[in-house]
């Protein structure tokens, strides 16, 4: 069974209902125990750092300890960042130390609008199973970006001044910095690849 | 690179879409579900839903038809109309909703955007604003309640002081242009686009494919967001951004 961590975080019925769509049950879990009782997790997240952070705090040790031992782990947007060591989003905050790197701002100089908002082509850096059949565009909103310390984790990457990390992965911990639950086909694509890499 | 964004707009009155008629192939034309999935398959890049209903149980309504496009459609949409306080911005998004427009209670009670970003975060807080041109001042005006009262704010200004508090994205519909089916407003919008470091989406104008050309190719506006050419058939989306890309916009197809 795959649990969608629901930890106040936003649209998550939208990812429920694409999890739903391509023939895979999601229950949402808020508490440890219903988290060590799934197989699998996604976790979503549409907000400010240090906020998500404080409401996944009852959470955290449970899922971080289930996806220690082995369990697949997606987070996507926000839940990407998350991820991380740490984030500069308004100050300076402790991620969940999956994988290793920071989070950080686009630079303002670089004449670009932030959020980077919209739809961007996806580029390939290794290859992966994630990224089977994967070719086109994605559904991208996010002012604060990935750097993660192993480069060798971007599987997929965008253009926005920066190399922009769009799909990373450390073995079982795998992030997607755009929605894949509002990237029409081709995110139904992404997420298909990883509930088939979950099984 | 990022692409430029096509965005169908829909008015919806006690669940139905209003002036949505020829389609091929689509029987029921007014089911905002059935429109929001044939727009997203002929390739549209995001969609908006105004609720252009007052009453409570119509609000009501509206926000099934929220949950509904929500568990259909996979692309992003805005929904707007009838939010007026953080309590309307919770509802729509609890149903499913991305994004969340305020025009005329945004001007009323500025506040909203920053409490808004706040607690939901910028990306789903979009200031559309209404603006028109004004000839003695040689600059725009900030109209509010559907364009009929003009509150001698600077639209510019006004503009400037929504991102500050918080708006992610901007909507600038131009009274001017509205309905004339002549092209967007270029001014405006390249006025808009010098003074803040957001999206802009372009509303107002569209008559045809060569609009949203000169709209990408004249100004840096993301988007063109238009609602009769597209239900009326006058102009596919999927014909409309293989033109573009073909005139070297960046297109997603």
């Amino acid at each position: 069974m795959i649990g969608i961590i629901d930890y106040n975080a936003g649209n998550i019925a939208s990812v429920q209902k694409a999890v739903e769509k391509l023939g895979y049950d999601a229950v949402l879990v808020d508490s440890p125990e219903q988290i060590n009782a799934c197989d699998s997790y996604i976790l979503p997240g549409v907000g400010a750092f240090n906020q998500a952070m404080q409401n996944l705090a009852p959470l955290k040790d449970a899922l971080v300890t289930n996806v220690k031992s082995g369990k697949y782990l997606l987070g996507i947007c926000l839940g990407l960042q998350l991820l991380f060591d740490k984030s500069y989003e308004d100050g300076e905050y402790e991620g969940l130390h999956l994988i290793e790197g920071e989070v950080v701002r686009f630079p303002e100089d670089a004449g670009l609008k932030v959020p980077h908002m919209g739809w961007n082509k996806l580029v390939l850096d290794r290859d992966d199973e994630l990224a089977r059949g994967i070719d086109g565009h994605v559904y991208f909103v996010h002012s604060y970006y990935v750097k993660p310390a192993d480069s060798s984790c971007i599987v997929m990457h965008a253009e926005y001044g920066v190399d922009v990390p769009a799909v990373v992965r450390n073995d079982n911990v795998v992030g997607m910095q755009f929605h894949p639950e509002k990237s029409s086909n081709v995110g139904m694509k992404l997420l298909l690849n990883y509930l088939e890499m979950c099984l | 690179m990022i692409t430029k964004r096509i965005i169908p707009c829909l008015d919806v009155r006690n669940g139905r879409v209003v002036k949505g008629t020829k389609f091929q192939g689509l029987n029921d034309v007014d089911d905002p579900v059935n429109l929001a999935k044939f727009y997203s398959e002929c390739g549209a890049d995001e969609l908006v839903f105004y609720d252009i209903t007052a009453s409570a149980e119509a609000r009501d309504i509206f926000v099934d038809v929220v949950r509904e496009v929500a568990n259909n459609v996979y692309i992003p949409f805005t929904v707007g109309g009838g939010i007026n306080k953080l309590d309307d911005f919770n509802t729509v998004l609890r149903a499913g909703a991305d994004k969340v427009s305020v025009n005329s209670s945004a001007v009323k009670n500025p506040q909203l955007i920053h409490d808004a970003a706040l607690k939901f975060g910028s990306q789903c807080v979009v200031l559309s604003i209404d603006a028109k041109y004004n000839e003695e001042r040689e600059s725009y005006d900030v109209y509010v309640n559907g364009g009929r009262v003009n509150t001698q704010i600077d639209a510019i200004e006004w503009a400037r002081k929504g991102v500050e508090l918080g708006a992610g994205e901007i909507v600038a519909n131009s009274i001017d242009t509205d309905g004339v089916k002549e092209g967007f407003n270029i001014d405006l919008l390249n006025r808009l686009c010098d003074a803040v470091n957001v999206p802009i989406i372009a509303s107002g104008g569209a008559g045809n494919m060569q609009h949203f050309l000169e709209l990408f190719q004249q100004t840096n506006a993301d988007a063109g967001l238009a609602a009769s050419i597209f239900h009326f058939g006058e102009v596919q989306i999927s014909d409309l951004k293989q033109y573009l890309l073909d005139n070297k916009i960046n297109m997603r197809v």
